[in-house]
């Protein structure tokens, strides 16, 4: 198995979300984060002290597929996240030992 | 005939007491207004959403405390004739404050209308002064301090320039004629000036300004301005006391100099720094209030608009390149916006006052006195500044004085590192603004 976590820009949540569903994928966990990679920040200004704002928000999707799947899902959140410009987010992929449901304790790849 | 006649002139004067006292009842309900919601919303959306209600409850503590001082002592030590600079002990507990009009100042109101009319602009100062130690003082410090400095500055200042016999009151018999329509020495410039010494003895926030402060809601700080700028109609043109055109002048005034001023302040920062803000229009709104204020009954709409211009600007600059030049940190810009603002304002209604506008001051047969430069007496720019000197000077030493007692009788007005790092609502009030998990 593998986990697949994606930062992504905020706006780009729903066709990512889109993308997934048209190949399949349905379970996700969504957190609001913070951050940046070479996306410069802005400068607010308020009453003349000046902020530099360089972590921005950014959604994370992580999502457990098997490992026959990873590839596809790659393609899907990297297709429909895409903008073209700096900022748009980064896809990391992880090794899974183990996935546990924990209302009937179905293990491995039936567990997700 | 005789009979008919006093009858009618009974039911005249009835019908312009009954319209002058709903348009005070009216203006002293929208001063308060200025104080709760109006400046707590202002100051609370500028500060970090972990002190937002402490911000709130400087504002709204003080509609409560100021009230019984006011009509315990208050309102005599401010309004009761006796030396220049203090009134007496005749109106203690509102003795004879009833619905016979005190003719020295308001013939046509009841004197107890007049009476809380005042008490809002007294409710207001000290509030404003919050905007200085916000973030940082502990509670029990605030209340102690407002309560003094109602004592030293508040009540002898208020005698001096509006008080009968008052050292600076140009309508009833004072030795330097200095003329504030509706509190820019009073109001302003003691609140702006002990807000200066408050942020100097308290000293900076920890973290400022390395760490980012920026204010946590400008939506509540909007919202608050505009009920500013509405209340401030009831604090400008209720100064005229009376449902008059003079009234409907200062109101003019009013509005002028406040939207001058947001645009002066937009300009500055657009030529400035690039872009024009949400904050910096309605910081510039509130300075051109502040310094209107004094002059709002005494000038025409168009030096109203340069007023509020000039405020705009100036104000700009104080709470950017002054307050960066010397490091202080005012938390909310009170000095800025109403030490800077209510003394320029100041010095302004002595070039600016005309008799055209204010008929108040008229010699022994009855022709109308030049009251300010335009109408050709240069001469009251000086008496303006004796007013802006002892109104600093008081603030100034007052506040230090009242600072220290404060520290030694609660070892101390600053919340600890801890308290103010965990945020006040929490180490103050047990309390938090926004539970948006419940």
């Amino acid at each position: 198995m593998k986990k697949i976590e994606a930062v992504i820009q905020p706006h780009k949540l729903e066709e990512v979300r889109e993308a997934l569903k048209n190949i399949g994928i349905d379970g996700m966990t969504i957190t609001e984060v913070r951050g940046h990679g070479r996306q410069k920040g802005h400068k607010e200004i308020y009453r003349g002290m000046e902020y530099h704002v360089d972590l921005l928000p950014k959604i994370k999707i992580e999502t457990v597929v098997a490992d026959s799947r990873s590839e596809e899902v790659i393609q899907a959140i990297a297709g429909s996240a895409r903008s073209g410009k700096i900022g748009d987010g980064k896809i990391f992929v992880f090794e899974v030992a183990d996935a546990v449901r924990i209302r009937n304790e179905d293990r491995g790849e039936g567990a997700l | 005939m005789e009979t008919r006649l006093a009858n009618v002139e009974a039911a005249a004067k009835a019908a312009q007491s009954a319209g002058d006292n709903a348009w005070m009842l009216t203006s002293a309900a929208l001063v308060l207004m200025m104080t709760g919601p109006g400046l707590a919303l202002f100051y609370g959306g500028l500060v970090r959403s972990k002190n937002v209600l402490s911000t709130m409850m400087h504002s709204f503590s003080l509609m409560a405390v100021v009230t019984v001082l006011w009509a315990v002592a208050g309102y005599s030590f401010a309004f009761a004739e006796g030396t220049p600079f203090l009134g007496d002990l005749r109106y203690l507990f509102l003795n004879g404050v009833g619905s016979a009009p005190n003719a020295d100042y308001a013939a046509t109101i009841p004197q107890q209308t007049y009476m809380i009319y005042q008490l809002m602009f007294a409710i207001i100062t000290p509030a404003l002064i919050s905007g200085a130690f916000a973030e940082r003082m502990k509670f029990s410090a605030m209340l102690l301090f407002t309560v003094l400095w109602m004592f030293v500055v508040y009540f002898p200042m208020a005698h001096m320039v509006w008080g009968k016999g008052g050292f600076l009151n140009a309508f009833l018999g004072g030795k330097i004629p200095c003329f504030d329509f509706a509190g820019g020495t009073v109001v302003h410039i003691t609140s702006g000036v002990s807000a200066l010494v408050c942020a100097l003895y308290l000293g900076k926030r920890q973290g400022y300004p390395a760490e980012s402060m920026k204010p946590h809601s400008l939506v509540l700080s909007l919202i608050g301005a505009c009920l500013l700028w509405v209340g401030w109609f009831g604090f400008n043109a209720g100064s005229a006391l009376a449902a008059s055109s003079l009234a409907t002048s200062a109101f003019v005034a009013t509005h002028f100099g406040a939207a001058a001023a947001a645009l002066g302040w937009m300009l500055a920062e657009w030529l400035h720094s690039g872009k024009p803000s949400m904050l910096g229009g309605i910081s510039g709104a509130v300075a051109g209030l502040v310094a209107i204020t004094p002059a709002s009954g005494f000038v025409k709409p168009f030096p109203a608009l340069l007023i509020g211009f000039a405020a705009g600007i100036v104000c700009f600059l104080m709470v950017t390149a002054v307050k960066r030049r010397f490091g202080y940190d005012d938390t909310l810009d009170a000095f800025g916006v109403h030490g800077a603002g209510g003394t320029l304002g100041a010095i302004l209604t002595g070039v600016f006052a005309t008799n055209a506008v204010n008929d108040g001051l008229k010699d022994a047969n009855g022709k109308l006195l030049p009251l300010g430069w335009v109408d050709g007496n240069a001469m009251q720019v000086v008496n303006q500044l004796g007013g802006v000197a002892i109104s600093w000077v008081l603030a100034l030493v007052g506040t230090l004085v009242i600072l220290k007692i404060c520290s030694l009788v609660l070892g101390g007005v600053r919340a600890t590192e801890d308290d103010e790092r965990q945020g006040l609502d929490l180490s103050m009030h047990g309390e938090e603004g926004y539970n948006l998990d419940a």
